[in-house]
């Protein structure tokens, strides 16, 4: 069974087309880059596949399952400007309120609860930062932060939406080691990133969207210039085709 | 007048007015410090001043009719929350430029009704600048009952307007329903809001629901101790504004919202790690203010509650 299987989705946004016949495969163990421009859909796609965005047709279907928010089982990272970092919370609070779903009305955190933020903070290396308010912490921790409240879930399948944006070198290597050691602990790990670079070096398989998918394949493989032309609108002299070693 | 005369004033019978206003006054600041946490975190003041306003229509047709003030005020404000929720959901017009739309429609729907009722001028003050006398026995138990009712709603629900707060987009995708805690939360402000008004008055009340909070938040990194800190701060400024309103003879709602308004500023200057007094004696150059050669300073130096 596949951990992700999506089949001729269409997504419509505001009545135009964002998303047509998008057929996208992963399999636990892999670390998929979603690359494309601006406004390519990227964000959609995840969206798409938490079923948070309507869709006009196609299935997604999550370990054999339809995709349903709360019920499937998939670990969301939104864009980090989407959190309220000023908030006066702990960082091990912020891990647990990605449980909230789970815990339902009227509960309060039990001992499963704390272990599960627990072990997501260890996994994360910020278990020493527990009790400090999100606020006071770095770009590359608020990120750790985030990708830790996904694990708080304990999810077959990592959905990252640009985790690399804003962020050093040394930063984003760190995390991309983390992403490449969270993939082969068995997880399915979909990426979305304008970091080239990264991607390339880090990932097992790399999608190329604009508006449709345009190529999927290992990073080897996808050295057509074409291919990155296409889905960038850049000329054949842009330098990055020589970020992504293409001819 | 010293305490011990507003205690004896407190406990005499022929003023049996002003414990009720007491009570009133402490038991709304006390809702909406709570209430008012979400308000301030989420930066959703202007939806308070909204559903403020909104709900005068309300108690003006309550008022023409005789019915009850609390009553008509809450379905007002209910209504024109929904009507925000709702009409929200557009995106082409922001949020703000909604809120502003009925924000002002609904004050003027209730300057044209009272205008019916004969005599409106004396009451129409009393509903904008608040009162401590003509408060029914009744309205003690409406306010204690909606009271407890909102704590509670806040106490089964805070979890989820934690998550709402933090991230949206999380929340939905974790399956929680934003758009009904959305809904909740504008209702219970409204109540508290409606609570509030006797004793502060339409104008004012908006003191009540952010100030305490604002202040809670400059002292605590902690969303528990703030949202204990705000009631603590509105209940006491209730407390001492009423006893500077009822020795001085000034309006009693001004009264409560200046001295919370103190509290802020104090928390302002001297909040253990980010006031802005505080920042600066800690920096090596700032030292000898908080040196022992000035001990006159030394007691500003404690946070003011």
């Amino acid at each position: 069974m596949r951990a992700l299987d999506i089949e001729g989705l269409d997504v419509d946004l505001g009545g135009r087309p964002v998303l047509r016949d998008i057929r996208l495969h992963l399999d636990r163990g892999e670390l998929v880059g979603l690359l494309g421009p601006n406004g390519a859909g990227k964000t959609t796609l995840l969206r798409a596949i938490l079923s948070l965005a309507r869709t006009r047709g196609g299935t997604v279907t999550v370990e054999g399952k339809p995709s349903r928010p709360g019920r499937s089982d998939i670990g969301y990272v939104p864009q980090r400007h989407e959190f309220t970092w000023d908030f006066p919370i702990s960082v091990e609070q912020a891990v647990m309120s990605g449980r909230t779903g789970r815990i339902g009305l009227l509960r309060r955190p039990g001992v499963t609860d704390w272990r599960a933020v627990g072990d997501a903070l260890d996994r994360v290396q910020l278990t020493g930062l527990r009790r400090r308010p999100v606020g006071e912490l770095s770009g590359g921790q608020r990120q750790r932060i985030l990708v830790a409240r996904a694990l708080a879930l304990g999810p077959r399948i990592l959905l990252l939406d640009e985790p690399f944006t804003g962020l050093d070198m040394p930063t984003q290597e760190l995390l991309g080691d983390l992403f490449t050691s969270l993939a082969r602990e068995d997880r399915a790990v979909l990426m979305t990133t304008h970091d080239l670079v990264a991607a390339v070096d880090s990932c097992t398989r790399l999608v190329l969207l604009n508006g449709r998918i345009i190529a999927d394949g290992q990073p080897a493989d996808l050295q057509d210039a074409e291919l990155w032309t296409t889905t960038f609108g850049v000329s054949v002299t842009s330098p990055l085709l020589k970020l992504v070693r293409a001819t | 007048m010293s305490i011990t005369e507003f205690l004896t004033d407190l406990l005499n019978p022929d003023l049996a007015f002003l414990p009720k206003a007491l009570a009133i006054a402490v038991m709304s600041s006390i809702v909406c410090g709570v209430v008012g946490c979400y308000v301030v975190l989420r930066g959703m003041a202007f939806i308070g001043d909204a559903v403020a306003h909104a709900v005068f229509p309300g108690i003006a047709v309550a008022f023409v009719l005789q019915g009850s003030l609390v009553l008509g005020g809450a379905v007002a404000g209910v209504a024109t929350a929904l009507l925000i929720a709702i009409f929200s959901q557009n995106r082409r017009v922001k949020e703000d430029s909604i809120i502003g739309v009925f924000l002002v429609g609904a004050f003027a729907l209730g300057i044209v009704i009272i205008s019916q009722a004969p005599g409106y001028a004396g009451s129409l003050q009393q509903f904008l600048f608040g009162s401590i006398t003509g408060i029914p026995d009744r309205d003690l138990y409406v306010v204690g009952g909606a009271g407890l009712v909102i704590l509670g709603l806040v106490l089964a629900l805070h979890k989820e307007f934690v998550a709402v707060c933090l991230d949206r987009e999380m929340s939905r995708a974790m399956g929680l329903s934003v758009f009904w805690l959305d809904i909740v939360l504008y209702v219970l402000v409204t109540l508290a809001v409606v609570i509030s008004l006797q004793t502060i008055g339409n104008i004012l009340v908006l003191a009540l629901l952010i100030t305490p909070a604002a202040a809670a938040r400059l002292l605590t990194d902690r969303l528990g101790v703030m949202m204990l800190l705000a009631p603590l701060i509105g209940g006491v400024s209730a407390t001492v504004g009423l006893y500077l309103s009822w020795s001085y003879d000034t309006p009693v709602g001004g009264t409560i919202v200046l001295v919370a308004t103190a509290v802020f500023l104090a928390a302002w200057l001297f909040a253990p790690r980010h006031g802005l007094l505080t920042r600066r004696w800690r920096r090596p150059g700032g030292q000898e203010l908080g040196d022992d050669a000035h001990p006159s300073s030394r007691p500003a130096l404690s946070p003011a509650k």
